[in-house]
């Protein structure tokens, strides 16, 4: 572990982590990646730039979300304290606008005029619908035809917001299909469009930037158990779907050799040899998708597969190539847990708790009872509520049989 | 053999005063044995270098035509496996054409790169485009590439300023590729005017053959690239004529387009100042 020093460092001026992360994306587009860096770069040299997101937390997303104790949680397992970092309570539900938030002043200072996202279950679409019309921004966001079916409340929402939602019938018209287009519709469109990406995955310098603008959640949460406990968490834990959650919660207390960073991906119906599930580091290998070398989920031949969770936010046959990084040199740990363990794990938190998670961190709640019973009755975790689970109440009542 | 034999064509094309035409089809598509008969057709039809497509569940560069062609290749059991294979019989039925493969990182990454280029090299193909290889991410395949005498074929597109021509042109073989247009394969064509200007300026830059695509569809938008530039691209054109009507003729189709294409394109210079 003697190389800590270099993970703050990661990743390196061409963008890898180790051998992840890089750019791999069409020469047409390689022009408009660099050309991002540079105005990242100049973005992070500006105190404006940090002032007027700073600005927009305080006040507009509803920053810092409240570190929170979950006492009846902690008492049901006898083990390890259990804070949640509440980033539910944020404007439109979940971490995702941190990231957007972020992205699209970026675009405003870069002088573009139309910004393009990519959604699966519509979280980060409607946190980018948010942000655009909040700034005056045309949005348009490309979403699969089969996501749009099954997810039409939060469609519904993103044209209130002002957004065009166009349905992407190609591929399997999923999430992944949703990329491919927006990659399309961005390498077309070179001159005047941005590509706010939903998760810290794509080509370089996305995965650093989404890690920075979702690193916030990790500060916060360093400085408020800090304030609470008088010292640093033994566990930080988040689910995995790209990871932005889990990279802005475990970024922070990354050199904090002495705490344990726990990714929670999600088991589907079993990590098997059906791929009926969306691990892409427990069930898949090393790959090339979507700009970054990262782990996948893939066939023999280098075909990308569509694998399977019942948390539409999960459900990405890839991850953030620095989870690949952290994960081959051991500094971050991923468990996984099925559809079923995720649904019993939401109606325990609703009930002890009387919160509502997302299906998604609901991934990681399920695995929090095992780890803090390791950690023991001394121990602190801290788990990051990245989503509320309004938006999953007709899934689960599916789930469970029941008709609403 | 690979590197001279894609040198070798070009040379016989200035000889003859003449552009190439370059047509791309997409292995395993519609199936393996109509895609290998469309290939051993190829050459007598007209087309001077084949491009193979081996196809990708997501091929972020690609329109529409090309999508289709892919997936219809992957139900029909398509896989760089099986692209090599096919290459590999069209050598054993041509000698001279240059055959270039065409697709994404992932499945040459899948079968790792030293093999890759081993299998090219045992297959008589003789280079490749990598859509989503810049030259920042292709030192692998360029090591491999070295290795087995095989070309890197690189792209230039109209958001390339100087000095990303620069690097796009480092380690460049075989031919330069200009996509014509920023967009996806089978997009809007650039003008005519505009495309003379790019080729001039890429003429400037390198002594490697330029050849022009995305957005070439008919005969007379290809004898108007193939006046100035040394090879015109079709592929999009190309695998729509697959899908538009019984599978038992696309063999025919696809010949007959392709057919259409070399005449214009071998009579474009030939005409050149005549009123059309």
């Amino acid at each position: 572990m003697d190389a800590r020093r270099n993970w703050q460092d990661l990743p390196d001026s061409e963008g890898r982590f180790g051998v992840y992360g890089g750019r791999f994306v069409a020469e047409t587009l390689m022009p408009l990646v660099l050309d991002l860096e540079r105005a990242y770069r100049q973005a992070q040299a500006d105190p404006g730039f940090a002032e007027t997101m700073a600005e927009f937390w305080t006040h507009y997303v509803g920053r810092p979300s409240p570190l929170y104790f979950a006492e009846r949680l902690t008492a049901h397992y006898g083990g390890a304290k259990i804070y949640f970092k509440r980033d539910e309570l944020n404007h439109t539900g979940a971490h995702k606008i941190n990231n957007c938030l972020g992205q699209v002043l970026l675009a405003q200072r870069m002088g573009k005029t139309r910004i393009i996202a990519e959604t699966g279950a519509g979280q980060h679409g409607v946190a980018t619908a948010t942000i655009c019309a909040r700034l005056g921004l045309p949005c348009v966001v490309f979403m699969g035809a089969t996501d749009i079916e099954r997810q039409k409340p939060n469609v519904f929402r993103m044209k209130l917001l002002g957004a065009e939602v166009r349905p992407v019938t190609s591929g399997a018209a999923t999430l992944k299909d949703a990329m491919n287009e927006a990659l399309r519709d961005w390498v077309t469109n070179v001159a005047d469009t941005f590509y706010c990406i939903g998760t810290a995955a794509g080509p370089h310098p996305y995965p650093e930037m989404v890690r920075e603008f979702q690193s916030v959640i990790g500060r916060e949460a360093r400085a408020q158990i800090l304030l609470r406990e008088g010292r640093l968490p033994d566990v930080v834990m988040a689910c995995i779907g790209g990871g932005s959650n889990a990279i802005g919660l475990f970024h922070p207390f990354i050199d904090d050799e002495d705490v344990r960073l726990i990714g929670v991906e999600a088991a589907g119906r079993g990590i098997d040899d059906r791929f009926e599930h969306s691990a892409a580091i427990n069930g898949g290998r090393p790959g090339v998708l979507h700009g970054n070398r990262t782990y996948l989920l893939q066939d023999a031949d280098g075909q990308i597969l569509e694998g399977h969770s019942i948390s539409a936010g999960l459900d990405y046959p890839g991850v953030g190539p620095e989870h690949s990084y952290l994960h081959d040199i051991g500094r971050a740990h991923y468990l996984s847990a099925t559809d079923d363990e995720a649904l019993a794990a939401f109606q325990l938190c609703a009930r002890l708790e009387g919160i509502l998670p997302a299906l998604e961190p609901s991934h990681a709640l399920a695995r929090v009872g095992d780890v803090a019973k390791e950690v023991g009755r001394d121990g602190l975790i801290i788990l990051n509520l990245c989503g509320r689970g309004d938006k999953d109440v007709f899934t689960v009542a599916d789930a469970l049989g029941v008709t609403l | 053999m690979s590197t001279q034999r894609i040198c070798a064509k070009f040379a016989a094309l200035k000889r003859a005063n003449r552009a190439a035409l370059i047509v791309y089809i997409m292995a395993s598509d519609p199936d393996h044995e109509t895609c290998f008969e469309i290939l051993k057709g190829l050459p007598e039809a007209g087309a001077d270098i084949i491009e193979l497509g081996f196809p990708f569940t997501d091929p972020m560069a690609d329109g529409p035509s090309v999508q289709k062609a892919g997936l219809r290749a992957l139900r029909a059991g398509g896989s760089l496996r099986q692209t090599l294979d096919l290459a590999r019989r069209f050598r054993e039925t041509d000698a001279d054409t240059p055959l270039i493969l065409m697709g994404y990182a992932n499945p040459i990454e899948s079968m790792g790169y030293d093999a890759f280029a081993a299998n090219m090299g045992n297959a008589g193909a003789d280079g490749a485009i990598v859509v989503d290889l810049p030259s920042e991410e292709d030192a692998p395949l360029r090591e491999a590439f070295t290795k087995h005498d095989l070309s890197i074929i690189r792209l230039a597109t109209p958001t390339a300023n100087d000095q990303r021509l620069t690097k796009v042109l480092d380690g460049a073989s075989g031919f330069l590729y200009y996509v014509s247009v920023a967009g996806v394969t089978g997009a809007s064509a650039a003008t005519t005017g505009a495309i003379e200007t790019a080729v001039a300026r890429l003429k400037r830059a390198t002594d490697l053959p330029i050849a022009v695509g995305f957005g070439v569809r008919e005969p007379v938008a290809a004898a108007a690239i193939a006046r100035h530039a040394n090879a015109v691209v079709v592929g999009s054109a190309i695998v729509d004529e697959i899908a538009i009507g019984e599978p038992a003729k696309a063999v025919e189709r696809v010949l007959r387009k392709v057919r259409l294409l070399s005449e214009a394109v071998r009579s474009a210079r030939a005409l050149e100042g005549t009123p059309a």
